[in-house]
């Protein structure tokens, strides 16, 4: 993964406006900031506490005008154990990989992370058209503030995260399944939650046809093989 | 029937009409209605609770998941290619647009840009597929309300713009044109003066709406102050595209974002509406179909030679980082989230559609609304199923 230093001497272009904004929000929530990612021209990354996760929304809407909500949900870091990504061996073959095994030290994004569940959210300043990502780590007892009192939008992105991952948000009031039937089992967007489709039919893979069958062996000897394989060029004088 | 009553009759009848004088003075008893997944003002299968006092409407719960595809787990085990396909699904009316931020989101992560011809080329049809879907939204409108017959004025010229789509991509619904790095193919010969043509059909079109439905009194009756969105509660719900322009919020990410796109190479203009209802939520989308034409017309005008792919690997890798690109799309801000972890599959892919925020104000819009005035008020949000369940 390139590193910020990287992405920096790429582009030699400062991001005022995120650059600012950083500096704000270290300046608000102080050695809340964990981590952070600035990706000139494109994005802000900030990585916040646990506990601070309501509070940095509650910062964002209030004292630096971040009145719209975009999206929230949840990231699993953790390598697919159904083999690296569900890849197919023709896959494999073509893109000149190895089926590799699953990473033992857990690999996290932007911004850094310690746990293999991590909150993501988003809010946005129309004022000054920029948008800030949010990152917090989820320990073992997947629980986390609810950022529905404050931004009134997130109730059902919450619903979904925890239908989907199994996130209990602390403070929803309507916290149940939004998409899936209520008593249903699993969180299907956690790694482990196997893909049956997938599982019962290996996907074709990059190429949607199967490998083409061995060429027959006496095409391959006979010298004018090329005149016997095609037809047209067989019949004419 | 005879002349007389019967007395007894008439006691019981004087009795009834007693109960009824009392019951208009006391409190009604509450009902609980439902809506969908099987009803035509739903568009599709979205459930909706309703819960009645009298013809007002106290309590609202949507129940959505019927048509739940699990697209972010599916888009987990294909190659990044292969997405396009899938997600071309999720607004199916305007399909083309949800192809892009997609693909501006990988480009971004592969650190390639697409030429100029490609990207005017996105830009053209991702306009003609705002126009498809809204012009669709304008004749639909009307049947909410009892007009059927803007419907068909719609569907026939919105024909005009999906056969333009299908001369240049293959696809009248589901193009899948984009490529990382560019688009498929060239445009074929003569589309540009054909589309010229067909986008001068679909401004006749918008006057014709204009007429028949923004001026009709009926419909001004039955929008006008009805459902109202202050600008501060649609931001915190998340509304995006026309229904929060409508509330005064002059945002577009298509102007206001750093897009690749060539919007800021045309003359066009965001249009926003002071009052926050029904209406406004037409009107805006109306002018905004005006304002795709006129961009799809200075785009055919402008649109520069060159190559239509830039050099891409065969094989599409794409190293690991994060990206969010979000693109204003015909029902409202939709982007993806897509994290890489550098191999041919994205290692997830958060969608954001716009239509998942968008109803996620009906149950606190819907409250204290008249029945008659849910299916409107519905209507005017504007959803599409797929997009709402993705």
């Amino acid at each position: 993964m390139p590193s910020a230093e990287e992405e920096v001497a790429e582009v030699p272009k400062v991001d005022h406006i995120r650059q600012e904004l950083l500096e704000e929000v270290k300046n608000q929530l102080g050695s809340a900031v964990i981590g952070e990612h600035l990706s000139p021209g494109k994005d802000l990354w900030v990585r916040v506490q646990t506990q601070k996760w309501a509070e940095f929304a509650r910062v964002m809407k209030e004292k630096l005008g971040f009145e719209f909500f975009d999206f929230l949900s949840c990231i699993d870091w953790k390598d697919s154990p159904y083999g690296r990504s569900l890849s197919s061996a023709v896959d494999i073959e073509l893109g000149n990989t190895e089926q590799e095994p699953p990473a033992e030290a857990l690999s996290t994004g932007v911004a850094g992370g310690d746990t293999r569940f991590q909150m993501i959210a988003r809010v946005y300043s129309i004022k000054h058209n920029v948008g800030i990502t949010v990152k917090a780590d989820l320990g073992e007892s997947m629980a986390i503030e609810s950022w529905a009192g404050i931004f009134h939008g997130a109730a059902w992105h919450e619903r979904e995260a925890y239908e989907m991952f199994g996130v209990s948000f602390q403070g929803h009031d309507n916290l149940r399944n939004i998409y899936l039937p209520t008593g249903f089992e699993g969180n299907p967007l956690r790694k482990d939650y196997p893909l049956m489709a997938r599982l019962v039919k290996p996907w074709p893979g990059i190429v949607d046809v199967e490998p083409m069958p061995e060429v027959a062996e006496p095409a391959k000897t006979t010298p004018s093989g090329a005149s016997t394989q095609n037809p047209d060029a067989g019949g004419a004088p | 029937m005879t002349a007389q009553m019967d007395p007894q009759h008439a006691q019981y009848v004087a009795a009834q009409v007693a109960d009824a004088r009392v019951n208009v003075e006391l409190e009604t008893e509450g009902m609980t209605l439902n809506i969908g997944p099987q009803h035509p003002a739903t568009h599709g299968t979205l459930r909706i609770i309703v819960r009645l006092d009298g013809e007002q409407v106290t309590e609202v719960d949507p129940v959505l998941g019927y048509m739940h595809r699990g697209y972010e787990k599916l888009a987990e085990v294909r190659t990044y290619p292969q997405v396009t396909t899938l997600i071309n699904r999720i607004d199916w009316v305007g399909s083309f647009a949800n192809e892009v931020p997609f693909v501006l989101a990988s480009e971004q992560l592969m650190d390639i840009e697409a030429p100029e011809r490609a990207q005017y080329i996105r830009t053209i049809l991702f306009e003609l597929g705002r126009i498809a879907n809204i012009v669709l939204f304008l004749g639909d409108m009307g049947v909410q309300l009892g007009a059927v017959t803007p419907m068909f004025y719609a569907l026939r010229d919105r024909e005009l713009i999906l056969n333009q789509i299908e001369s240049a991509t293959g696809g009248r619904f589901h193009p899948n044109f984009n490529r990382i790095g560019g688009v498929k193919d060239d445009l074929p010969a003569g589309w540009l003066q054909d589309t010229k043509s067909a986008i001068a059909k679909i401004m006749s079109f918008c006057d014709q709406a204009e007429g028949l439905i923004v001026g009709n009194e009926i419909f001004q009756e039955r929008t006008r102050g009805v459902g109202v969105i202050p600008a501060d509660v649609a931001l915190t719900y998340g509304l995006t595209g026309a229904n929060v322009r409508a509330s005064g919020v002059d945002w577009d990410l298509r102007r206001d974002s750093e897009s690749p796109l060539p919007y800021d190479k045309v003359d066009w203009k965001v249009w926003t509406h002071p009052d926050g209802d029904s209406f406004a939520r037409y009107w805006v989308r109306l002018q905004e179909v005006r304002e795709s034409c006129r961009i799809v017309d200075q785009l055919l005008d402008s649109l520069p030679s060159g190559p239509i792919m830039a050099k891409v690997p065969r094989i599409i890798k794409v190293p690991a980082g994060e990206a969010y690109v979000a693109t204003e799309n015909p029902l409202g801000e939709m982007g993806y989230y897509v994290v890489s972890k550098g191999g041919l599959e994205p290692f997830r892919v958060k969608i954001r559609t716009a239509s998942f925020s968008n109803m996620s104000i009906t149950p606190w819009l819907l409250k204290g609304a008249y029945m008659p005035d849910v299916v409107t008020i519905l209507a005017s949000l504007y959803f599409i199923l797929g997009d709402l369940d993705r």
